[in-house]
């Protein structure tokens, strides 16, 4: 974990709530796809937990949900503006299991960190198929820019404005076969995916977390492996230790 | 004069380098922090709240954030005393070798022994801080620091059982906190620490329902600074015993007014989870700000401000 000074160099709307900030800075810690950072938002207690959605050579690029006063008062930072950020949180995917075929399945604001994992795993010649579901076709966004990484891509809106009409899971059949599962979304996504994934997976899960450093026991879960602090233990958990409880 | 020695503070018979404290429940048992600081710079810490089973705590979301502070309803998720004993302390050695500070908690008189009797055996105890004031527990915690006369009662059945010094946790969510402080030192209290957290709630507007699963948890952060300082004014003017500051501190200058109002030490909680390096950041700011206030030794300006 490291703290520092990043510089805002772009801050744009990528839909009617979801904003693209790209920063320039220190991003040696962010070591694997699926971590996190805590950005302090002046005038705000705790730090905001947001996932990467890329990170290369001192440039951070993070994609966000405008969800409360916290975000709201990030999605009006102008280029110039300096965020001070926890950087490299979380275990992160494990890029090694994904076989030849991985599959990766986002939701809504879970899109983002599968941006990152897909890139590695293009790059280290995977035949990649992704699945992005949205609620509606204002909320689509980054389908372009998976497609231009090389990956097969699927979309799914809830009112059917957009791909195939339903949720994530109705379209596994015409994605083929898949050797490994990915997926970070909101929860009854995830057991959605859970439910119809037939190989072994990584899933993301998302709490309101104090520290985000393993400190405070604010995001704890049960796990077949034991209690797991989401922040420190995850946010990425493998299928064999989840255990549903809401 | 060095640096040391114009920090340093004597707390219930032990000598510390300075007075910061992490306080319990935002530091675990050290060893996140020391590997982004060395944590030995540090005066002492307390140590997670540990009860005799193992408990998962509460169910989540147990955050929430307020103005200038935040919301906790952890519940005292620990792995347990023997875990601590077994596991905890151990890694903790590895990182950490000053007297820690040990902090328990329990659900019944019994309870309370039985973890202080076996964590006074423990070499690296240098403190016991009976925390009979946990707010996010159901039938425990809080329930006996809330009453003068059940918390004189676990304090005596502890006194009796335990070596160390033994620095009694105070609960803020009473009428009058001096009367449980009162009783705490008549029941052979060696110290007291305080402010636990304060009750309190937020509601989530979009859901219509309370936000934490728990609806309650504890307030703590900057915000309860004022309440916490006239508190530990208050204690202090009317005990013979060292008090232990905590509740809002996140500055040096903090730290001097908690000294200043009576306290002899000074524990730091919920700025160590914005701020990881929050305790070695306040540490280094001592000198420079003791200067500014011509300060020569910390410790001879601890209850300063009383009449
Ligand atoms: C996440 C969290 C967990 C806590 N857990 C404990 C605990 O296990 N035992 C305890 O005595 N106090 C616990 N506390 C209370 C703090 O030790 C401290 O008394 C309180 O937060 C006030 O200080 P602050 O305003 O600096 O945070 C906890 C506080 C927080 C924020």
């Amino acid at each position: 974990m490291k703290q520092s000074l990043f510089t805002i160099k772009e801050n744009v709307a990528l839909t009617h709530d979801i904003m693209k900030m790209v920063l320039s800075g220190d991003t040696t810690d962010i070591t694997r796809p699926g971590q996190f950072v805590n950005v302090l938002i002046e005038g705000q207690y705790l730090r905001r937990p947001i996932s990467v959605n890329d990170a290369i050579d001192g440039e951070l690029t993070l994609i966000y949900k405008i969800v409360g006063v916290g975000t709201e008062k990030m999605a009006k930072m102008t280029p110039g503006e300096k965020l001070d950020i926890l950087t490299g949180l979380g275990n992160g995917y494990d890029t090694e299991k994904s076989g030849d075929r991985p599959l990766l399945i986002g939701g809504g604001v879970g899109v983002p960190p599968l941006y990152m994992l897909a890139k590695q795993l293009c790059a280290k010649g995977c035949d990649v198929t992704v699945i992005l579901g949205f609620r509606s076709a204002r909320d689509v966004f980054y389908k372009d820019e998976f497609e231009a990484l090389g990956a097969k891509v699927f979309v799914t809106t809830e009112d059917g404005t957009a791909g195939t009409k339903g949720f994530v899971t109705g379209v596994f059949g015409e994605a083929g076969d898949y050797t490994h599962t990915y997926s970070c979304g909101p929860e009854p996504m995830l057991r959605a995916v859970y439910n119809t994934s037939v190989t072994s997976g990584q899933y993301s899960f998302e709490e309101r977390m104090g520290c985000g450093f393993g400190a405070c026991m604010g995001c704890s879960c049960k796990t077949l492996y034991g209690n797991k602090r989401i922040c420190k233990d995850g946010p990425v958990l493998v299928k064999e230790e989840i255990v549903w409880e809401k | 004069m060095g640096e040391m020695n114009r920090l340093n503070v004597n707390l219930c018979g032990i000598d510390m380098d300075n007075p910061i404290i992490p306080a319990s429940g935002t530091f675990g048992f050290g060893y996140e922090f020391a590997e982004l600081y060395d944590i030995n710079i540090l005066g002492t810490f307390s140590f997670k709240g540990t009860t005799r089973e193992a408990r998962f705590g509460n169910a989540t979301p147990r955050i929430a954030e307020c103005p200038s502070g935040m919301l906790n309803a952890v519940g005292l998720q620990n792995p347990g005393v023997d875990a601590v004993i077994a596991r905890e302390l151990p890694k903790m050695k590895e990182v950490f070798h000053k007297p820690v500070m040990a902090n328990v908690s329990g659900f019944s008189l019994d309870e309370y022994v039985e973890v202080s009797s076996r964590i006074d055996k423990e070499d690296c105890v240098g403190w016991i801080e009976l925390n009979i004031s946990c707010p996010n527990v159901h039938g425990g915690g809080m329930a006996f620091g809330t009453c003068a006369s059940s918390a004189e009662s676990v304090v005596k059945a502890v006194r009796e059982v335990v070596k160390k010094p033994l620095i009694v946790k105070l609960s803020p969510n009473v009428t009058n906190i001096v009367e449980i402080a009162k009783a705490v030192e008549a029941a052979g209290a060696d110290g007291v620490s305080l402010i636990n957290t304060l009750l309190g709630m937020r509601i989530d507007m979009r859901k219509k329902k309370p936000l934490l699963a728990n609806v309650t948890g504890g307030y703590s952060g900057a915000a309860v600074f004022p309440v916490a300082l006239r508190m530990v004014y208050q204690v202090a003017g009317a005990v013979k015993i060292p008090v232990v500051g905590m509740g809002g501190v996140s500055t040096a200058e903090d730290v001097i007014e908690m000294m200043m109002a009576g306290a002899t030490a000074v524990e730091i909680g919920a700025e160590n989870l914005r701020n990881p390096w929050a305790c070695r950041d306040i540490i280094n700011a001592l000198p420079e700000t003791m200067d500014k206030y011509g300060i020569t030794d910390l410790s001879s300006i601890i209850g300063a401000a009383q009449p």
